[in-house]
């Protein structure tokens, strides 16, 4: 089996009462996410992307349509375990998911609960702290890290599942770009050298620009899907969501608006260099 | 010009005689003019939040001074406190202070403690709002009623209801999308011009800083590394990476180029400033 997740006619509604009365999150959304895939999903504030992620290890359930993890129904109750051993989590606020005072019991959580024996949860500890970069840091107290040290260990605690596949929910968004770089360069390993699947969620666009293939949601639904070079290079598109381009983009836009002839699927620095330069020559 | 606010030779020291001593702030200088808008940057523990909560007295210097309008604002600690009115300062992810009845009430707050009589808390609450683009429809509500974005500007409004001399911002755009950011920081641009006083912007995007700042600290590893104009500081673009910095993606483009033997201004910092440069370059029809 090669696909990691499928969503098909997905709804989804917040149950009235708090903010907004019953507003439809998710609307007829039909996805298909294949294994050792790199996805993002970008959208504004409110357009879904988080609720999203949280069908895909069965935080939240549809309440109409289907989501499947690896072919199991996230609504059959006995695959519940299962499914969220395989797809894992990672959060927005650090200090919302460390819980415990020395970073390899906090990283050892989920493999007790799974009643992994003892010796194992050892070696998966030691593998998964090493994945992450932060084998130095194993007897140290979590609230003493930095915030991209801290979401490094929560990654740490995901791997130790031995998981198929990893969501990050706006995992940096509370990060400073050094915090960010480490949590973006930590995963593409991971997706590099293990094939793990990997789903972050982001508005960074720097971030999107990173993946094999990026999803814009807009008001509950999947307006927009493919390369980053396709979907960057949309640019009036893009911002009529309420979204940005990264600056290279951005610049090589407004300059076909002053009648130069650029391509607009420039992501890098260098990428942007050549097409500058290439059009003045 | 004299400095609205004056911070020489800062230390504090966290946890101090514990085995977890730090010196979050060693050494440390600020200099604020009154007008401008100063931006500061650093990485994840720099001494940021250290150094700004010490420009209202929330924190004590283990050493060193910190001087409001070039009086120390310890010489009376007993008067603390007034600072606190003086110099309004916005949390990072400001929206979780919020705690009143009513979000009227909330931003009521603050003019509230400073003894000030009911027509002119009003004012200053309907003001305020205005600034942030919180309408008056909104002022009966719950803060818990709200979104995220709208929270956040309700606590916002909470302080600059105190109309403060300096304002300082940590992140005030922590968590938003792009539309928010921009909306954020326009309406930040507005009351600065509006107000004419003093603005703190801390952040970690270059891009916001660049865009936003009239000048730039620098801080790393708990001391001062760089000071000066957005245009002197983006030009230091390898010691910046060095301090866990990046310089803006369009001041790499702009080297870039310049490397390859463009005839632009490597330094340039902006989309727009960028786009001039290149115009002048190679020139192109008018907008279409």
């Amino acid at each position: 089996m090669s696909t990691m997740i499928e969503t098909k006619d997905l709804d989804f509604t917040y149950p009235a009462g708090e903010n907004e009365a019953g507003q439809p999150a998710l609307r007829r959304v039909e996805l298909s996410i294949e294994k050792g895939s790199f996805v993002a999903i970008l959208g504004h504030n409110g357009s879904g992307k988080s609720t999203l992620a949280k069908q895909f290890n069965a935080v939240l359930l549809p309440c109409g349509g289907k989501v499947w993890v690896e072919g199991m129904d996230t609504q059959e109750e006995e695959l519940l375990l299962e499914i969220r051993r395989r797809v894992g989590m990672v959060f927005q606020n650090p200090d919302n998911q460390i819980v415990a005072n020395v970073v390899e019991e906090d990283v050892a959580f989920a493999p007790e609960n799974l009643g992994v024996p003892p010796l194992e949860i050892r070696k998966r500890v030691d593998d998964a702290l090493a994945a992450v970069g932060m084998s130095e840091f194993t007897r140290h107290a979590p609230h003493l890290l930095s915030g991209g040290q801290k979401q490094r260990v929560a990654i740490a605690g995901v791997i130790a599942m031995d998981p198929e596949c990893i969501v990050l929910d706006e995992a940096t968004a509370m990060l400073d770009p050094m915090g960010r770089r480490e949590v973006l360069d930590t995963v593409e390993q991971l997706n590099r050298e293990q094939g793990m699947t990997v789903i972050l969620i982001t508005h960074h666009m720097d971030e999107a620009a990173r993946a094999g293939r990026v999803i814009v949601m807009s008001q509950g639904q999947a307006v927009m899907d493919g390369t980053p070079r396709d979907i960057f290079s949309r640019v009036e598109e893009l911002r009529a969501l309420g979204l940005t381009v990264p600056d290279t983009v951005a610049l090589l836009y407004d300059l076909t608006q002053h009648g130069w002839q650029v391509p607009l699927g420039a992501l890098t620095v260098e990428e942007c260099a050549d097409a500058v330069c290439r059009s003045i020559q | 010009m004299e400095p609205i606010l004056q911070v020489e030779h800062l230390t504090h020291t966290y946890s101090a005689g514990t085995p977890f001593e730090r010196n979050a702030v060693e050494d440390m200088h600020l200099t604020a003019y009154p007008g401008e808008l100063l931006g500061i940057i650093g990485h994840t523990g720099s001494g940021k939040s250290t150094l700004i909560q010490h420009l209202n007295g929330l924190l004590k210097p283990t050493a060193g001074t910190v001087r409001l309008n070039g009086r120390d604002i310890w010489g009376d600690p007993k008067k603390i406190r007034d600072v606190r009115f003086r110099v309004g300062l916005v949390f990072q992810y400001p929206e979780y202070q919020l705690f009143e009845e009513t979000v009227y009430k909330d931003i009521a707050f603050g003019p509230g403690n400073m003894g000030l009589p009911q027509d002119e808390i009003d004012r200053r609450v309907r003001e305020a709002a205005a600034f942030v683009g919180v309408p008056e429809s909104m002022l009966d509500k719950s803060p818990f009623e709200l979104s995220g974005g709208q929270k956040r500007r309700v606590a916002i409004a909470g302080v600059l209801a105190m109309d403060p001399k300096v304002l300082v911002l940590d992140e005030p755009t922590a968590g938003l999308d792009p539309h928010g950011r921009e909306s954020i920081l326009s309406q930040i641009r507005a009351y600065h011009k509006a107000k004419n006083n003093t603005v703190l912007l801390v952040s970690h995007s270059m891009e916001e800083i660049a865009r936003n700042a009239d000048r730039i600290l620098v801080l790393r590893n708990a001391r001062n590394y760089m000071e000066g104009t957005p245009k002197e500081v983006f030009s230091h673009a390898a010691e910046l990476e060095g301090a866990g910095l990046d310089v803006p993606q369009v001041t790499k483009v702009a080297m870039e180029l310049k490397r390859r033997g463009l005839d632009i201004d490597p330094t340039v910092y902006t989309l727009e400033g960028l786009e001039a440069e290149l115009l002048r370059l190679k020139g192109g029809s008018a907008r279409a």
